[in-house]
C-alpha cells in the first residue's frame, strides 16, 4: 500500500515536472514572439529609466529672480553683484517695484529681491532689511530659494564686517553635513526610485494584461480540460514572466550605476534576492486582478490605480512617509513598494544596512507568500 | 442646414449609446467615476513635501543652560521629534543606519562659552541623505530654529542684531503649502489617464470584437463616428476634473481665486487634446491590448515629465523641449495659474494654443487615418 502510494507519487512528480515544463516553454515562446509582451518587459523598463533617469530632478539653480535697487548706493549695488555672482541666480534688474511684479506674474522669474531706498541708511544705523517675495505657488523650490537668497545676503553680510563696515553679533553656526548623499544630487535617491515604479508597472503590467486576455479569448477554459492542473497553471504562466521582469530589472540597475553613476554601496545579492521576492509580488498582484475581472480595459488600468499610482506617491520614494496622516501611513504599510524603496535606497546609498534589510525582507516574502496562495485560492474557485 | 442638424443627431445619438455602454456596467461606473475622487483625496495628503513629523536625536557635548535652551526650542516646535538622547559618538551612525533619525544635532562641548565670550559658536548637524530633497528641507526648518535661537540670545544678553535681516514673504501661498502647489495640478493629471484611455479603448474594442464593421454599415460617416467616440470620453473626464476641483475647494479649502470660466475653457482644450491623442492611439493600434500598451507608454512620461512632482525648469534641455509636446504640463499650469493666482486668458495665451495646436493636430491626423481605412 505504501509502496504503491510512494510509487504513485514518484511517477506524479516527473509527469508534473514534464507538464510544467511544456506549459513554460510554450509561455516562453508565446512571449517572445507577441511583440507586446516583450515591449512590456524590455523596452518599456528602458526607456522609462532613461527618460526619467534625466528628466527628474529636484535640484534648483539658474532660478530667475528679479533685483529691485530702488537707490543704487554703493552697498545696494554690490549685494545685487552678490546674485549675479551665484550659480543659483539668474538675476534681472530693476529700479522699482511694478516691472517686477509684472514679471512675477508672467511667470519670467521665481522671486523678487527688494532692496529699499533707505538700504544705506539704515545700514549704518544697524537695522537694515533686505525684502524677498517668492512665489509661493512650488512650496518646495520657494523654499529653497529663500534658502539661497538668505545665503548671498549672509555672504554679503560677512563681507561687509570682514571690511569693518558692520560688527558681527555671536552667532550659532550650523555645519551640515548629508550623509550618503554628500553632493546632494537628487538622482541619487530618485533613480532608485525609480527602480521601484518600473518594476511596479512592468510585473504587474504583465500577467494583468496577459492573463486577462486569456480569459477573455476563453483559451484558458480550453487549457482546464487537459491534465494540467490550476497551480501547474499559474506556475508555466508566472516563470516565463518573471524571467523577463528580471531582465528589465537588471538594465534598471545598469544604468543606474553606469549612466547615472548612483553608487552601488550594498551587495548585489541582497539587491537581486529583494528585487526577485518583489517580482513575485508584482506578478502575483497583476494575476489576481486579472483572475478577478478577466478583462484587459479594466485589469490594466486596475493595474495602474492599485500599483503605480500608490508607488508613486505613497512609497516613500519622493515624499516623507513620517509627514503623511496616520491613516495614509496606515495605507502604506500595506504597500509592498513602501518596502521596496526603503530596501533599494539603504542598498544602493548606504550599504548592508541590516537593521534596514532584513525586517523589509521578512514583509516583502511574507507578501509573496500570501499572494501566491491568494492567487493559488482564486485559480481553483474560478476554475471550479 | 438640415443635413448640420442631421450630423448634431446623429453625433448625439452615438455619445448617448457609448456613455450608456460605459455607464452600464456597475464595475467600469465605478472604475471611471470612484478613483479620481479618492486618488485627490489619498494623495493630496501624501504628496507634500513639508515635513510635519523630524525625527532628531541630540548628542550634547555641552551640558549648558545655553545648549538645554536650543534642545528645548526644538522639542517645543512640534515639528522635532526627539527619538533619542545620544551619548556617544559611535551611536549616530547606528541610529541614522536604521533610519530611525532623520537628523542628529551634535552640539559642541565649547558651545556656552564660546557664545558668552561673543564667539560664533558651532552646531553639527547630521542628515540622512537617502532622500537628500527631504534631508534639505529638514536642515532648513533646523536653520530656522537656529536663526531663532539667535535672536533671542541677542535680545536677552542686549546685543545688537544681524545688520541685515531678509523679510521673506510669498505670494499666492503665503505658509509655502506644497498640497496648495499638488491639488490643482491633480486635476489635469487625474483625468487624462481615463480620458485618453477610454478613447483609445473604446475604438479598439470595436474593432477587435467586429462591431465597427457594423458601425460602418450604418448612414455615419466616419467624422461622426470619431466625435461620437470623442464626445463621451470628453464628458467623462469633465466630470472627473468636476469631482477632482470639488475635493480641492471643499474637502482641503484651498481658496479657488480664480474663474471658472477661464479653467473650463482651459480644462475643454486639453481635454480635446487628450481624446485627440486617444483617437490617433486607437487609429495606429490593432488590438486593445496595443491600444493599451501605447496609452501606457505615452501617460507614463506624460504624468512624471509634467511639472506635477519636480519642476520642468530642472530639467536638462533637451527633456524640456519634450515637455513641450505634453500637453499636460499645459494643463498643470493653467489649473495652478486660474486656481492660485486668478490668472486670466490674457496672461495663459502660451498655455492654450499649443494645447490647441496638438487637438487640431492629433484630431485631424486620427480622421484622416479613420477615413483612410473606411474606404
Amino acid at each position: 500500500m505504501s509502496a504503491s502510494a510512494s510509487t504513485s507519487s514518484s511517477n506524479a512528480w516527473p509527469a508534473k515536472m514534464r507538464r510544467v515544463r511544456a506549459l513554460v516553454s510554450k509561455e516562453a515562446r508565446q512571449t517572445l514572439r507577441d511583440p507586446s509582451s516583450l515591449a512590456i518587459g524590455v523596452v518599456l523598463p528602458l526607456i522609462l529609466i532613461l527618460l526619467f533617469g534625466y528628466g527628474l530632478s529636484l535640484d534648483i539653480k539658474n532660478v530667475p529672480i528679479a533685483v529691485v535697487i530702488e537707490s543704487p548706493t554703493p552697498q545696494a549695488v554690490e549685494l545685487a553683484a552678490g546674485f549675479e555672482l551665484s550659480a543659483y541666480f539668474r538675476p534681472v534688474s530693476t529700479r522699482s517695484m511694478q516691472p517686477a511684479q509684472r514679471l512675477l506674474l508672467e511667470h519670467r522669474v521665481d522671486g523678487i529681491v527688494v532692496i529699499p531706498a533707505d538700504f544705506s541708511r539704515r545700514l549704518a544705523a544697524g537695522d537694515a532689511q533686505v525684502q524677498l517675495i517668492v512665489h509661493g505657488g512650488d512650496a518646495n523650490r520657494a523654499r529653497i530659494t529663500e534658502g539661497y537668497v538668505q545665503g548671498v545676503v549672509g555672504v554679503w553680510a560677512a563681507r561687509m564686517a570682514a571690511q569693518g563696515e558692520a560688527t558681527p553679533s555671536p552667532l550659532v553656526n550650523v555645519q551640515s553635513r548629508l550623509w550618503f548623499n554628500e553632493a546632494n544630487d537628487s538622482s541619487y535617491f530618485l533613480v532608485p526610485g525609480l527602480v521601484v515604479l518600473v518594476m511596479t508597472l512592468i510585473g504587474g503590467l504583465l500577467t494583468a494584461m496577459v492573463m486577462a486576455r486569456e480569459w477573455e479569448r476563453g483559451t484558458l477554459e480550453s487549457l482546464l480540460v487537459t491534465p494540467v492542473r490550476s497551480d501547474e497553471i499559474l506556475l508555466g504562466k508566472t516563470l516565463p514572466y518573471f524571467v523577463l521582469a528580471l531582465f528589465g530589472f537588471a538594465l534598471c540597475v545598469l544604468s543606474a550605476k553606469f549612466l547615472f553613476r548612483v553608487p552601488l554601496r550594498g551587495s548585489v545579492w541582497v539587491l537581486l534576492g529583494a528585487s526577485m521576492l518583489y517580482v513575485l509580488i508584482a506578478l502575483g498582484i497583476g494575476l489576481l486582478i486579472s483572475s478577478w475581472v478577466k478583462n484587459q480595459l479594466v485589469a490594466s488600468q486596475l493595474t495602474m490605480l492599485v500599483t503605480f499610482m500608490p508607488a508613486f506617491m505613497l512609497s516613500g520614494f519622493l515624499f516623507d512617509l513620517r509627514s503623511m496622516p496616520t491613516v495614509v501611513r496606515l495605507v502604506t504599510y500595506a504597500l509592498p513598494a513602501r518596502y521596496y524603496v526603503a530596501l533599494l535606497q539603504s542598498v544602493f546609498l548606504a550599504g548592508d544596512v541590516w537593521s534596514v534589510i532584513i525586517p523589509n525582507t521578512l514583509v516583502l516574502a511574507a507578501m509573496a507568500a500570501a499572494l501566491a496562495l491568494g492567487s493559488r485560492a482564486l485559480m481553483r474557485k474560478t476554475l471550479a | 442646414m438640415s443635413s448640420l442638424l442631421d450630423t448634431l443627431l446623429r453625433i448625439v445619438a452615438l455619445t448617448r449609446k457609448e456613455l450608456l455602454a460605459v455607464l452600464k456596467d456597475p464595475r467600469s461606473r465605478m472604475s471611471l467615476l470612484i478613483p479620481p475622487v479618492v486618488q485627490a483625496l489619498i494623495f493630496g495628503y501624501a504628496a507634500t513635501y513639508d515635513l510635519n513629523h523630524v525625527a532628531y536625536a541630540v548628542l550634547d557635548r555641552d551640558h549648558s543652560a545655553a545648549s538645554r535652551q536650543l534642545v528645548a526650542s526644538l522639542d517645543g516646535s512640534g515639528v522635532f521629534e526627539r527619538v533619542a538622547t545620544l551619548q556617544r559618538a559611535s551611536d549616530i551612525a547606528t541610529l541614522i543606519d536604521a533610519r530611525r533619525a532623520l537628523l542628529v544635532v551634535q552640539i559642541d562641548s565649547q558651545f556656552e562659552r564660546h557664545l558668552l565670550s561673543g564667539q560664533s559658536a558651532d552646531v553639527q548637524l547630521i542628515a540622512d541623505g537617502r532622500n537628500s530633497n527631504t534631508a534639505g528641507t529638514a536642515i532648513g526648518y533646523f536653520s530656522d530654529m537656529v536663526d531663532e535661537f539667535n535672536t533671542r540670545w541677542d535680545q536677552d544678553h542686549g546685543l545688537a542684531p544681524p545688520p541685515v535681516q531678509l523679510v521673506a514673504r510669498a505670494w499666492y501661498n503665503p505658509n509655502l503649502e506644497t498640497r496648495w502647489f499638488m491639488i490643482p495640478g491633480m486635476i489635469g493629471t487625474l483625468t487624462l489617464l481615463q480620458t485618453m484611455m477610454l478613447t483609445a479603448m473604446s475604438v479598439a474594442r470595436e474593432r477587435e470584437q467586429g462591431t465597427f464593421d457594423q458601425l460602418l454599415v450604418t448612414p455615419f460617416r466616419p467624422f461622426e463616428i470619431m466625435a461620437g467616440k470623442a464626445m463621451p470620453s470628453m464628458v467623462i473626464g469633465i466630470i472627473q476634473a468636476g469631482g477632482v476641483l470639488l475635493v480641492a475647494q471643499l474637502w482641503f479649502r484651498i481658496p479657488f481665486v480664480g474663474s471658472y470660466l477661464t479653467l473650463s475653457a482651459g480644462l475643454l482644450l486639453f481635454l480635446l487634446a487628450a481624446v485627440g491623442i486617444g483617437l490617433l492611439l486607437s487609429a495606429v493600434a490593432a488590438t486593445m491590448q496595443q491600444a493599451m500598451l501605447y496609452s501606457m507608454l505615452l501617460i507614463m512620461p506624460f504624468s512624471l515629465l509634467s511639472g506635477l512632482t519636480t519642476p520642468i525648469s530642472s530639467m536638462p534641455r533637451a527633456v524640456q523641449y519634450l515637455t513641450a509636446i505634453n500637453p499636460l504640463s499645459y494643463a498643470i499650469d493653467i489649473t495652478r495659474r486660474v486656481y492660485l493666482e486668478g490668472a486670466g486668458l490674457g496672461l495663459l495665451t502660451e498655455d492654450l494654443w499649443p494645447l490647441a495646436l496638438i487637438a487640431a493636430l492629433t484630431l485631424s491626423v486620427a480622421s484622416w487615418m479613420f477615413s483612410h481605412r473606411m474606404q
